[in-house]
């Protein structure tokens, strides 16, 4: 199928595509994509990375210091936990569970808060203010409450702490794509679609969002790291990942009682965590220079 | 201003309605039978049968949320499972331990906050701004209970310095009045359990106050170079004022105008993080009753304890609302 299409034109290019170009220019955005870029090699990769099972116990290797400290061996780079578990082929799979938290529950929030924020915005009236009434709501529970109480009823699992964290952010997705929608209606080619008789699913949708989605992706990556940071203090809790699942969260909880005697099984994961969520900030907000100047706060 | 003031309190009450209804259908709709849910698989039937009775658990729903509203009002929370004691008196016994220790962490948040902020903002792109933009990063990127954890491990295992966890040592005197434990001891003059309530509470609270700290420094860095563009601080500057007053008479003060806002918001961050700075230094507050409630699976007080500190929470951001328009009247003209 060949159709004429010669040389793109710079004004054919999407808007979107230029503003990101700048992403370059940020140092601290560059800086926020290279952690990220190595947090998700290291999630996709992890068997082929970690040197160890993550879950394999080892008696004979119980509570070894990290490579460089006295006791320390060259087999456990990072040492070994209470159950001569590795810490580095831990961590490496941590990576991925941290991932999939962050899609799974950030993917739901992003799905429910964009549904409800577009009908909230494109149908106005009473369907908007019940909508906004119920997000308000929500976001009147403080933060990491609502999701304790949510997993607290739903019983203690990864799967259910992702569910709770996806609960409690959509509201500020929705609430984003609802203002953008809201604005985006009064200019002409909405007018126009509706003109021409296009259906409202195909109005919101193919072409109200689409000139919606700096916010939205400026959005996203700051509550990925968000999601990665909850979703650690609730495995933390003992509400969110079951041993033996490699979570960072999970494991600070464990090493809590090895506090004195081996600090290290406590210290490497919550470096993980720090350097995870802080990779996903600075690319958000480089993001949100690049994208949306407006949110600046 | 008063007939905002009105309006805003009136506002409040479909949200408390609100939240009282999330809380109310949480325990409905939960798969399994809620008498079960709530006394444990190993209750007798005749228990489930009182609890079914009591809380109306056979009646259509909206008449079992006319029950729990109707005892809502009489500020009847229930009884705890575990204790089988009133919620509310529990609740009374421990969220001044959870006030003291969020407010403390919102005064220091606060305190280097808008400090390190006007900094950044009056040396924007020196040394000190970029580092402490990066400090506010890792701030916001903090998991805080395992810098709670580093605290402890440095702080009172290794050198000793603070104690481990608690609100007062063992033998410490202190008559209770308001269990406001600071606030007691200087009403008693009681300054050894003084100096001893201030260091217990230095690490948790530090370490509760990273993040709202981060984001404050953040806001008054970005509000005060806004407002330190504008034409009359040129003119102040032009009048031969000098750099501190202009920076801090002329500027802060519609600087911290949003900042003010920001900071209702944190008490929210706050209480959420309370539960989890709490568990971890054994501060006997709200939060840690109500982890403890969540592991004995407790859903009087989860429910209790949830409403207390959402009505609490929306109450203080009400208090902010108000306080904002006082300083910012403009906003009560819509």
């Amino acid at each position: 199928m060949k159709r004429g299409n010669p040389r793109k034109s710079p004004e054919d290019r999407h808007p979107l595509l230029d503003q990101l170009s700048q992403l370059w220019r940020n140092k601290t955005a560059v800086a926020g994509l290279i952690i990220v870029a190595g947090f998700v090699f290291a999630a996709f990769l992890a068997p082929v990375l970690s040197p160890h099972d993550p879950v394999e116990t080892s008696l004979y290797d119980q509570l070894k210091p990290p490579v460089w400290a006295d006791g320390g061996a060259k087999k456990n780079i990072l040492g070994t936990d209470d159950l001569g578990r590795d810490i580095l082929s831990r961590i490496i799979y941590g990576a991925r569970v941290s991932l999939i938290v962050a899609v799974v529950s950030v993917g739901l929030a992003f799905v429910l808060g964009t549904l409800l924020g577009s009908f909230s915005g494109y149908y106005k009236g009473s369907l908007d203010n019940v909508i906004m009434r119920i997000m308000d709501i929500i976001l009147a529970f403080p933060y990491l409450l609502l999701a304790i109480v949510v997993v607290a009823y739903l019983g203690p699992s990864l799967q259910n702490a992702m569910m709770a964290i996806g609960i409690t952010y959509v509201p500020r997705f929705a609430r984003i794509v609802r203002g953008s929608v809201l604005e985006e209606c009064e200019k002409d080619y909405v007018m126009a679609a509706r003109a021409v008789g296009a259906r409202d699913w195909r109005i919101i949708f193919i072409a109200i969002l689409p000139n919606c989605l700096g916010p939205l992706i400026v959005q996203t990556t700051l509550s990925f790291a968000s999601a990665i940071l909850d979703a650690a203090a609730l495995s933390f809790l003992g509400l969110g990942a079951q041993p033996p699942t490699p979570e960072w969260g999970a494991m600070i909880a464990r090493s809590r009682a090895l506090i004195l005697r081996a600090s290290w099984v406590m210290t490497f994961p919550g470096i993980a965590i720090l350097l995870a969520v802080l990779g996903f900030n600075l690319l958000g907000d480089g993001l949100r220079d690049a994208l949306d100047p407006r949110l600046r706060d | 201003m008063l007939a905002y003031f009105a309006r805003r309190i009136l506002v409040l009450i479909p949200t408390l309605l609100g939240i009282s209804i999330i809380v109310f259908l949480m325990l409905r709709i939960t798969p399994g039978d809620p008498a079960e849910l709530l006394l444990g698989e190993r209750a007798t039937e005749e228990a489930l049968q009182e609890i079914r009775e009591h809380l109306g658990l056979n009646e259509p729903l909206h008449v079992q949320y006319g029950m729990f509203l109707k005892r809502l009002m009489k500020g009847d929370l229930g009884e705890t499972i575990w204790s089988r004691q009133k919620v509310w008196i529990e609740v009374k016994e421990r969220f001044p331990a959870t006030i003291e220790l969020s407010v403390t962490a919102l005064f220091i948040s606060c305190f280097f906050g808008i400090i390190f902020g006007i900094i950044s903002a009056t040396r924007q792109y020196s040394i000190f701004d970029y580092l402490s933009m990066l400090g506010a990063l890792i701030g916001v990127s903090m998991p805080i209970f395992w810098l709670g954890l580093v605290f402890m491990l440095i702080f009172s295992l290794h050198l000793g310095w603070l104690p481990l966890s608690g609100r007062l040592s063992v033998g410490i005197d202190l008559e209770v009045i308001t269990n406001f434990y600071i606030l007691d001891s200087v009403l008693t003059k009681n300054w050894t359990a003084l100096k001893d309530a201030l260091w217990h509470i230095i690490m948790p609270a530090v370490t509760l106050s990273t993040i709202p700290m981060a984001i404050v420094a953040r806001m008054t860095r970005s509000a005060m170079l806004e407002v330190l563009r504008q034409d009359y601080i040129k003119t102040a500057k032009a009048k031969g004022l000098s750099q501190f007053i202009v920076t801090f008479k002329h500027a802060l003060r519609n600087a911290l105008i949003p900042v003010v806002t920001t900071i209702g918001l944190q008490f929210g961050v706050a209480l959420g993080g309370a539960i989890l700075t709490e568990t971890i230094f054994a501060w006997p507050g709200v939060g840690k009753w109500m982890f403890d409630a969540v592991m004995k699976r407790d859903y009087m007080v989860i429910q209790g304890g949830t409403l207390f500190i959402a009505a609490l929470f929306v109450v203080i951001n009400l208090v902010v609302d108000m306080l904002y328009a006082v300083i910012n009247p403009r906003i009560t003209v819509q």
